[in-house]
Parts: C-alpha cells; structure tokens; sequence
C-alpha cells in the first residue's frame, strides 16, 4: 500500500509491507514522539532518516546530533520542555549514552531509547544481528537503579512496543530502552497500522499546584507528577542526589537511599503490569524454552515442528519486556518442565538470569550463538538431546 | 526597601548563602547577570531557562536563580540547553559553566552549537582551572602555570575559545574578566537580545585552587593580575603576537546576525505539511 497520511500527520490506517525501523518510528510518532534527535549508526539510521521526513509533519522537531552523548543529552532538555522524547543507536552509540541514560534515571525524565543491536564489541560487524547488549540496558550506566526494556520481535511489535515503550516510560517518568536488533530492524513484513484513535497512549502526570514536591512523596513507590520549564514551577532538577523538592543533598545518606530506593520500588512492585510475555505451556511439556526478540522466532517454529512432527509438547515462554525480569513466570515454567533451554543471540546472558531465578528447580541450558541466527533446527537439535 | 540588593528578587532565597569559597568571582558572575536582566527589565526570571553541567561555575545557577534550572552532566549543558531551545524557543535559555565544563570535555557541543547558529545564550566562566576537583590544569589554563596536574608548569597552551566561537559561526562574543564587571554586564545584556548563538567568556578568579599555586592568594591579588593582563580588543589589533602571550584580550569581538536553527526550522515544518496535503 503506497504511503498516505491523515490530516494530522499519522501514517493513514492500514496494511502496509515495511521495515522494522520504519514501523519503530511510525511508532513513535503514533505515540505522541514531538523530539528525534540522534546520530547516524548502521543498523538503526533508517529510524533517524524516516523521522527526519516525518516529524516535522506533526510539527516535532529531529536534529541529527554532534554524537550520540549529545543526542541523549538533548533529550532530557527537550522531555523537561514537555516533549516526548525519543533516540536510537547502536551499540558503540548505546556505549556512548550510558552516562545521561544515567541522569535519565535519576532526574526521572520520560524518555525512549532504541538500541538495533548489532555484533560487537567495539565496531564489530555494523549489518550482523546479535542481542549481546541486554546487560547494558540493565547495567549499563553506574550506580543502582532499575530499568525497563522491552524486545521486539517483528516488524509489527516495532510498532506496538515502541507505543509501549512510550506509555511505560510517561506513566514510570524514566528511561525506556527498545531492545531491537538488526534482523527486527531490517526485516520487511507485513505492518498494520490501526486508527489513531484506537492507540492506548499514556501522558505524563502533571503536578496540581507549584508546591507540589516533583522528586517523591510520601509512598516508597510513587512516580511524582512532572511539570515543564516554562510553566512557572521554577524546577529544579539535578542530577545529583536530590531531595523531593529536588534541592542538592550530596551528603545527607537518608535522603540518598530514599531517592534511590524509589527509583527502584517504582519498577519492582509494579512490575506485574510492565511485565509483557507471550507464553505457551502445554500440558506433559518436559522441556521449556525460554526466547526474546527475534530469536523468538525460531523458537516459535521449533516449538511447533516439535508438536507437528515429533508429537512432542514444547512450552514456551517469550518475553516482551526483559527487564524487568519475570523471576516468578520462569519459576512457574521451571515447576513444569525439567528442562528449560535458553536460545540467544550472544554468548549467555539472559540464561544466567533464568538460572538465578530457577534455583535448581529445573536443568537451565544455553543455546547460544555469536553471529549470524539461532536457527529452529539450532533450537531442535537441542530439544532431541533431552526429550 | 534600599537594603534590598537589586539581585535578590531573582535568587531562591531558601538556597543562599551559596557554597563559594572566599574570593571566588562567582558572586561577580551572578551580580554581572543579573544586573544586565535587571536592566532589561525582567522583574524576574520565569521567561528564562538555565541549564549547566558540574564544577563550581555550574552551581551558579543551580539552586541559587528562581527559575527553572537543569543541573547536568559532566560537559552536556550545551545539549540539553538545545533540546529545551527547540522544543521551546520563545524562552530564553541560558547555560553557565566553567572551563572544565564547556571547553574541555563539552567542547565538542559548544563548536556545533554555535555552528547550527541554535540560540542559546552562554556565559563561559573560565577560572583556568578544575575547581571542585581541587586545582587541576584545564584547557583554560595560561602556558606556565602551576596546577595540580602540572606541577612543573602547564606544557599546554590554552584554546582562544572566543576565537574558536568567532570562526565556528556564533553570533554575538565577548570576552571580559571579573575585574571588568560593568563593560561584562553590558555584553550579558547584548548577548541576551541577541537572535542566535551568543557567546560571553568570562575570566574569573579562582584563589583558592589556582591562586594559592600561583602567588596570587586571593581574590583582590587575582583581580589586580587581571587588570594588569588584560588588554582591550583595539589596542590588541596594534600589538605583535609575542606581546600579546599570556595576555587576555577583552572587548566585543563579533555580532553578526544569522538566521537561527530553530527559526529556520520552522520553514521546514512548513514544507513538511505541504507533503500531507500534496
């Protein structure tokens, strides 16, 4: 279907055959994205290029940056500004952004960040897939914190987790990061885009009065309301330690753990509703695999060759948000199956978590690959080991 | 109310008194500032926006002006002053840093920014050295001088960033020292109403890091050494090079008018929605 938009600038509703970086930012713009800035990285250029065209449609502006610091940078002024806010990399760029993915966090500005994972470290194979970047998004920037990542796996879910992305991160006022990879980026397939009225779009909280504290409250997990500059609240943010009423506490340990410990409680316990998965568990499954982003893929297919044509029941559990971690989800696959094999891009990563979160209940097993794709028959010969 | 500084009106008077040390040429700073808004006209500070990054030069702002103010990180004032600018270009939007700050490791944002022409304002306040950090050499620092990374004498000479501001395309800089604070506060003033990138680099004292290193151990010896350096952009043009080493060239050196990246984008938000109706 050729490209038509509506009045107000959204891609018109329909069925469109596009890339994963383009259905990303058609996304974002469904989300309300009013600020793109970002710097040009194979494999998540086309995500930049597309908005560049598209954005000023709405009426929001893109700028390509100096570098990817300036490109997060950017957008914590533009989000304090009102705006949502979006950038996408790579890793060497995601590298780069770990310092004000940081302040993000800490001065809770609603944000979205697109990792394309590609092979590294360092430069590494720029047009090759890999999903080696899932601590970064976790761990990546110093300190303790909590965060949230979700994990495409088709072009359709660049489009609706990007939406998602964008709801998580204006109802939790923090960073969001896309856990996408150069397969979900580059693939072409089919792309429904719905009536705009029908997308679920959350804002941020506004603050009621100017005296509202906008850095906590009393409850340990609260997201505080967010005002703008420009709307006489005389903000003051820091990234440094803060109190509510975001004042410099550089010394006062209370005030540092309190900060802290929100930031964290207001993902952990409300994690069941960030939480998104997609999961079959069949009844007699003796073996589970556990997959995200596009190498869900190939589970999927290997979980139904395995019902088709060995008769044998696979459950299988993909996740759609990685971080925060489903431990309980897991634990109750684990309860099921003896064996729990853990298919990724990289050399064992999420696997180490599924461990932790099994605690011998079950045997946990890595499938793992460092280039080109997990493929079904990967996945299969590794099911026949055990079944 | 003739006890009342003029300043006060503009600072959060739950923040004062500020942090700095004895004869520090923040308090000069801030006077300079808000003297030039003051004479503006601005009863206070809601039409502004300021964002710095880390060091001593970037608690100027933070928490001491009502209004609203960004503390960042290390070097990225600059950035997140544009992505403020772009999404609200009607506010002014300010940055004040140090040396350390924006030409050490932010140096890189403060070329592009005043290469796209976006129109913040910054006040550079160049101390020639990382205060906070206890006195090290920075890219502001004399050839010569002792510091705490150069206990030998600095090897390196330090960036003309004025010069480097003229020639990546700002549209109004100037440089003065805190001896100089009335002439400074009329480039603030300039630079303010100035469409574009503007630029004012302030040289400021820091005795108790750079001074007491240097044997000028505090604010009065630093400021007089100023004076004494400091030489006006007109009397300069006659001067050799070898005569100007180690000096300080003040004076309004460029204000030349260009059209402003967030002005000219709205051309292209224009075309933009000619593509929706084509």
């Amino acid at each position: 279907m050729p490209l038509k938009f509506t009045q107000d600038g959204f891609l018109a509703p329909g069925i469109y055959f596009e890339q994963g970086d383009f259905a990303c930012a058609e996304g974002a713009i469904s989300a309300g994205l009013r600020f793109f800035a970002g710097y040009p990285i194979t494999p998540a250029s086309e995500i930049a290029e597309w908005l560049a065209y598209r954005l000023p449609m709405r009426g929001g502006v893109f700028i390509q940056m100096e570098d990817e610091i300036a490109s997060v940078a950017s957008l914590i002024g533009a989000s304090w500004a009102g705006a949502k806010v979006m950038t996408a990399t790579s890793g060497p760029g995601f590298s780069l952004m770990q310092e004000n993915i940081g302040l993000g966090y800490m001065t809770e500005t609603p944000m979205v960040i697109v990792d394309v994972q590609r092979a590294g470290p360092s430069t590494g194979q720029a047009t090759k897939p890999a999903q080696g970047d899932i601590m970064q998004m976790r761990w990546g920037t110093h300190g303790d914190y909590a965060s949230i990542v979700v994990a495409p796996n088709s072009v359709q879910e660049m489009f609706d987790l990007t939406i998602y992305a964008f709801n998580l991160a204006e109802e939790y006022r923090m960073p969001v990061i896309i856990a996408a990879d150069e397969i979900v980026g580059h693939l072409r397939e089919r792309l429904e885009i719905p009536p705009h009225d029908e997308i679920k779009i959350v804002n941020r909280k506004k603050p009621k009065s100017f005296d509202e504290p906008i850095f906590g409250c009393e409850s340990d997990c609260c997201v505080p309301p967010m005002p703008a500059v420009g709307e006489g609240f005389n903000v003051l943010v820091t990234g440094s330690t803060h109190n509510e009423y975001g004042y410099r506490k550089t010394t006062d340990e209370e005030v540092h753990r309190k900060l802290v410990q929100r930031l964290i409680n207001k993902v952990e316990k409300n994690k069941k509703k960030i939480i998104a998965y997609d999961y079959n568990w069949p009844e007699h499954a003796s073996v589970g695999v556990i997959s995200f982003g596009s190498i869900s893929r190939s589970a999927y297919t290997a979980a139904k060759i395995a019902k088709d044509e060995f008769n044998k029941n696979v459950a299988h559990l993909r996740l759609k948000t990685i971080w925060p971690f489903p431990d309980e989800l897991v634990v109750e696959m684990a309860e099921l199956v003896d064996y729990i094999f853990v298919p990724e891009l990289n050399l064992g990563k999420l696997v180490r978590e599924v461990k932790k979160a099994v605690e011998g209940r079950a045997k946990v097993l890595s499938i793992s690959r460092l280039s080109g794709i997990v493929t079904p028959q990967d996945i299969l010969s590794n099911l026949k080991r055990v079944w | 109310m003739s006890t009342y500084h003029y300043s006060r009106r503009y600072l959060r008077e739950k923040a004062l008194p500020t942090p700095f040390c004895p004869g520090c040429g923040n308090g000069i700073v801030i006077n300079a500032f808000l003297k030039a808004v003051s004479e503006l006209g601005y009863t206070d500070l809601k039409d502004f926006v300021f964002v710095s990054g880390i060091g001593c030069g970037a608690w100027i702002i933070s928490p001491h002006f009502n209004a609203d103010t960004i503390h960042v990180t290390h070097g990225r004032a600059i950035p997140v002053a544009t992505g403020v600018k772009l999404m609200r270009p009607d506010l002014n939007v300010v940055v004040i840093s140090g040396d350390g700050d924006l030409i050490n490791i932010g140096g890189n944002h403060l070329i592009h920014a005043a290469r796209r022409n976006i129109g913040l304002k910054v006040i550079l306040v160049n101390n020639m050295t990382f205060g906070m950090t206890g006195g090290q050499a920075s890219a502001g620092t004399l050839h010569g001088l002792k510091t705490t990374t150069t206990p030998y004498g600095n090897i390196e000479h330090p960036f003309d960033i004025s010069q480097l501001m003229i020639a990546a395309g700002a549209s109004y800089v100037a440089r003065w020292t805190t001896y100089h604070m009335l002439p400074l506060a009329n480039s603030i003033k300039r630079a303010l109403t100035t469409d574009g990138f503007a630029f004012v680099e302030v040289i400021s004292q820091c005795p108790t890091a750079l001074g007491r290193r240097i044997n000028l151990s505090d604010g009065i010896k630093m400021l007089t050494w100023f004076k004494e350096i400091s030489v006006p952009i007109s009397k300069a043009k006659k001067m050799s090079k070898s005569e100007l080493a180690n000096k300080i060239i003040v004076g309004e050196f460029v204000k030349q008018e260009r059209e402003p990246f967030e002005r000219q984008y709205l051309n292209i938000i224009t075309k933009a929605k000619k593509v929706i109706t084509s």
